[in-house]
């Protein structure tokens, strides 16, 4: 007769409960230490590189030592649960933290090999070199055609109106949404809908021909179709671009990137390939903010 | 046995609407009330003003004669500004009625006419040099006394001593009535004379211009002044103990009484300065004192009101903050300022106390020609008139206000008008 | 420290949605053993009736085979498990599968049992199935134990067991080969001792397909097809 230690399937059951399993262990002695990042941090000829950076809201500290590449290229998103600091830590890289007066940031930041925490290094272009896009769309209250141009006007990037119209088409085109508006340039841009407004939005900051597009959180006012809409866009430019993306949607971030960095309370916990965090993180943080265990 | 819970709502129900209708009836209530005060106060004023706008006017037959104005010729200004007026329009007044013989009946007609009148005539012979020598007919403005009892202010039943108006004149004011010399016709004097002794020659133009003059002073210092201040206290100030302090000062300064900023023109202005006094500059300036509180507050408004997100987007493109405040942040914030600088204004329009410690209150005759001529503005002329007896006084005094409140209605919905066309919904 | 990945979501419903798909996975796993070992016993007693109950309950197997995927489609449908979530809904439709076609391999050992039954005992063979059956059975408790408990080192030894089975079944079948050829009445009978042995070693095939799964499931490395020598280094590695 064929015995075996359980015979039941209660005793099964209970089984499931209360036995401990060896595979575990690997996951469960890192659960409480996340200080030491997991994963390749560093690529080869990164297009920015991160190292030690801490940022400060007054007393309080809300990004701790982390160290990070972008590859050129690629689309890195970056996950965690509310408040971990990524929205701060994407903000650091054009430096848009310097609107908040008591945000202090300290350790290096490289934009291929220049330190834009430099003292002497002027705000202006960097911006124009790593562009942003916002949460909620926020066009200014100027036609279609003014928003787009812009920033190349007040970089002087056209020296006629052929060349600033030329500009704006392709903007718009490589947007997406060159065949909504080309019949409406002069229409203000407030009067698109939420997802074309967005669009409008990248667009604008494309216009000024940066090398890096942060996004924070691009989608999370829109309804579905804008967002796939958003997310296929995404995919498109990333031949042109490299693009740094701060999601709260797992499944966007399984969805659009290339590497996944996940933070936990100003800790950057965990970076890698997006492929392999989704079906097998290392870091049992990692793991259980995307199987939905907190956060 | 229990009751449900919509029993108990129902129960409950009657009480709360009766609530909610006794308090409806109190605000109703205070509203008709309020609306009640109102309309009294414009039927009163507007009662007692209506009549200002017309005034009596007698028509004469004047004899330009050259020999009674001593006047050769009229491109000299000597001559012309010193020829006998008086003897013309005397003349005429003997013409018209011969039967009044005796030095004091003749002094009686004398008076049918405003003793001012000679003023008009000199005007009408500068503008028609030709009539030099010839007979026109011409409306010359009626005494005052003669003004009031045409509009029907006089008791005819009083007894003669009692009256400022004689009988002898009521005769001759029911002749010129009868024969149509004497009519009831717009008073364009009130618009284009300044202040005068006599009430039918008194008009605001004076005031109207030294309240144009202080306005232009007021708004051209405190406009950019206040909009600046409130830029550089929004956009560039450190948020500091220091800062704090100022917008706590800005806020209740707006709240000072205005006459402070008048005495406060008078110490450091006229005395330590030693600006002439009662001019529209000075007069605008103390103004602009008083209304910067209300413009910076006002501008800082909307300057907040514009959304952040706007500042962060031209931010993130890389324009630079000078950018960002003249090319976003200005332009949305402008129809908000404007309103607040037009009320401003309306308010300052308004004004008496301050312009009174600076020395407006002066008798101002002519109509200033620049900023540093003497002059007084609407309000104060408003002040000066109500002090005087005379019943055509009362009336011009009364329709000064009405003058007064259509600029500050006009100037009020204008500041609606404009807010509700560039009201932004984000 | 939890081990169990069933639960602490932060969505109650989805840790019950796992937990009943374990349970029924549990339930079939358990109707499962049973049915090899009553193949197993009516086949070596020459029990038909007990061989006609098996045949009959293999019809429950398979309505728990399609219930469970049902329920795996629609927890992959509504919750978009992620890394360990999604490692278990794959190995238990995995799983189900290797389950249902052990309770085909019982279901043919009964077919079988009841044949020789009929026709009369056959004169070798039922040394092997008793070995064999063993065997295989220790093997597929082992491997749904591992299951349960996620222990992969048990799982490792269970897929080693596999190649013992394999062999012991090399031998059985010369053996049978042997007999037909000395004793050629025999050659039905003795037949169906092999197909019944040829249905046991499938099931330690199975039982190590099982034991894959849970090495898939608990390290995230698939291990299929790669050999013992590799598969030990995968479950080793850190």
């Amino acid at each position: 007769m064929p015995s075996g230690k359980i015979t039941s399937v209660t005793e099964q059951t209970n089984q499931l409960q209360t036995a401990p399993s060896t595979g575990e262990t690997k996951l469960a002695n890192r659960a409480n230490d996340y200080s030491q990042t997991v994963g390749n941090i560093r690529v080869d000829s990164p297009k920015m590189s991160m190292s030690n950076v801490d940022v400060f809201y007054g007393d309080k500290q809300a990004i701790f030592d982390v160290s990070l590449d972008i590859a050129k290229n690629e689309v890195i998103a970056m996950i965690g649960p509310s408040g971990c600091g990524k929205s701060t830590f994407l903000r650091c890289l054009n430096r848009m933290n310097d609107t908040i007066d008591i945000c202090r940031v300290s350790g290096k930041i490289l934009l291929e090999h220049e330190d834009i925490y430099d003292a002497k290094l002027d705000v202006v272009p960097l911006r124009a070199r790593v562009g942003i896009v916002f949460q909620k769309p926020n066009p200014f209250p100027k036609s279609i055609y003014d928003n787009v141009a812009y920033g190349p006007r007040i970089h002087g990037l056209a020296t006629s109106k052929v060349e600033l119209d030329e500009i704006v088409e392709t903007s718009l085109k490589r947007a997406g949404l060159w065949n909504e508006a080309k019949d409406r340039l002069d229409q203000p841009g407030t009067g698109l809908s939420g997802g074309q407004q967005q669009r409008l939005c990248i667009a604008r900051t494309i216009a000024v021909s940066p090398e890096v597009i942060l996004m924070d959180e691009p989608c999370s006012a829109l309804d579905p179709i804008a967002t796939a809409r958003i997310e296929e866009l995404i995919d498109e430019l990333r031949s042109n671009y490299t693009i740094a993306i701060v999601t709260h949607s797992m499944q966007q971030a399984a969805r659009v990137s290339n590497r996944t960095a996940y933070f936990h309370l100003g800790y950057l916990v965990e970076v890698g390939k997006t492929n392999d965090i989704f079906t097998n993180p290392n870091h049992k943080l990692t793991e259980d903010y995307i199987t939905g265990r907190f956060g | 046995m229990s009751q449900t819970t919509i029993d108990i709502v129902n129960k409950n129900l009657a009480k709360r609407y009766a609530r909610e209708k006794r308090f409806r009836l109190l605000g109703f209530g205070s509203v008709m009330i309020g609306f009640a005060a109102l309309v009294f106060l414009l039927v009163t004023i507007v009662g007692d003003g209506w009549g200002a706008f017309k005034q009596s006017s007698v028509r004469l037959q004047l004899n330009f004669d050259q020999s009674v104005l001593s006047i050769e010729d009229v491109a000299d200004e000597e001559q012309w500004q010193y020829g006998n007026y008086i003897g013309v329009i005397k003349a005429a007044l003997r013409e018209r009625f011969p039967e009044m013989t005796s030095r004091a009946q003749k002094k009686l007609i004398y008076r049918v006419v405003s003793p001012g009148a000679d003023h008009q005539v000199r005007q009408l012979l500068k503008k028609n040099p030709e009539w030099l020598g010839s007979r026109q007919e011409v409306w010359l403005p009626a005494d005052d006394d003669i003004d009031s009892f045409v509009k029907g202010h006089v008791d005819r039943s009083l007894p003669e001593s009692d009256r400022r108006i004689k009988d002898t004149q009521i005769v001759l004011v029911d002749a010129l009535q009868e024969s149509g010399d004497l009519k009831l016709k717009f008073n364009t004097l009130l618009f284009t004379a300044g202040d005068s002794r006599e009430p039918e020659q008194a008009g605001i133009r004076g005031a109207l211009v030294g309240s144009f003059l202080t306005l232009l002073v007021t708004l051209s210092l405190s406009f950019p002044i206040g909009v600046a201040a409130a830029l550089y206290l929004e956009e560039f100030a450190p948020k500091n103990r220091f800062t704090d302090v100022i917008e706590v000062n800005i806020n209740n300064l707006a709240a000072v009484p205005s006459i402070v900023f008048g005495l406060l023109g008078l110490a450091v202005f006229l005395n330590v300065f030693g600006l002439p006094r009662s001019v529209p500059l000075l007069g605008g300036i103390v103004l602009t004192l008083m209304t910067l509180p209300t413009i910076i507050i006002s501008s800082r408004a909307a300057l907040k009101a514009v959304p952040p997100s706007i500042k962060e987007a031209a931010l993130g493109l890389g324009a630079s903050k000078m950018q960002v405040i003249f090319h976003h942040v200005l332009p949305l914030a402008l129809p908000g300022m404007l309103t607040g600088a037009i009320i401003g204004m309306a308010q300052a329009l308004g004004e008496t106390a301050p312009l009174l410690m600076i020395g407006m209150v002066a008798f101002i005759v002519d109509v200033p020609g620049s900023l540093t001529d003497p002059a007084t503005v609407l309000p104060v002329q408003i002040f000066l008139w109500s002090d005087s007896p005379e019943r055509a006084f009362i009336e011009r005094t009364s329709g000064a206000i009405m003058v007064l409140l259509t600029f500050l209605i006009t100037m009020n919905a204008i500041a609606v008008l404009l807010r509700k066309r560039f009201e932004r919904r984000w | 420290m939890n081990s169990d990945n069933s639960s602490g979501h932060i969505s109650q419903r989805f840790d019950d949605e796992l937990d009943a798909v374990k349970s029924q996975l549990t339930e079939m796993g358990g109707i499962v053993e049973k049915q090899v070992s009553d193949a197993i016993a009516s086949l070596l007693d020459a029990d038909a009736l007990l061989a006609e109950k098996v045949v009959k309950k293999d019809k429950s197997i398979n309505t728990l085979e399609v219930s469970i995927d049902e329920d795996c489609a629609l927890i992959l449908a509504r919750r978009q498990p992620a890394a360990r979530d999604l490692r278990l809904v794959l190995s238990i439709i995995k799983t189900t599968t290797d389950l249902e076609r052990i309770g085909d391999e019982a279901d043919k050992m009964a077919t079988q049992a009841i044949n020789l039954a009929e026709e009369g005992k056959a004169p070798h063979g039922y040394v092997e199935i008793r070995h064999i059956g063993q065997h295989v059975s220790k093997m597929l408790s082992q491997a749904l134990d591992c299951f349960v408990r996620q222990d992969v080192e048990l799982a490792l030894r269970v897929a080693q067991e596999d190649k013992a089975v394999d062999l012991e079944y090399g031998t059985a079948l010369r053996a049978m080969m042997t007999y037909m050829i000395e004793d050629p009445r025999s050659i039905t009978r003795v037949m169906s001792i092999m197909w019944s042995l040829r249905a046991l070693e499938r099931i330690g095939d199975h039982a190590r397909n099982i034991a894959e799964h849970v090495i898939y499931l608990v390290k995230g490395d698939d291990v299929r097809h790669l050999g013992l020598k590799k598969m030990a280094e995968k479950v080793h590695e850190t």
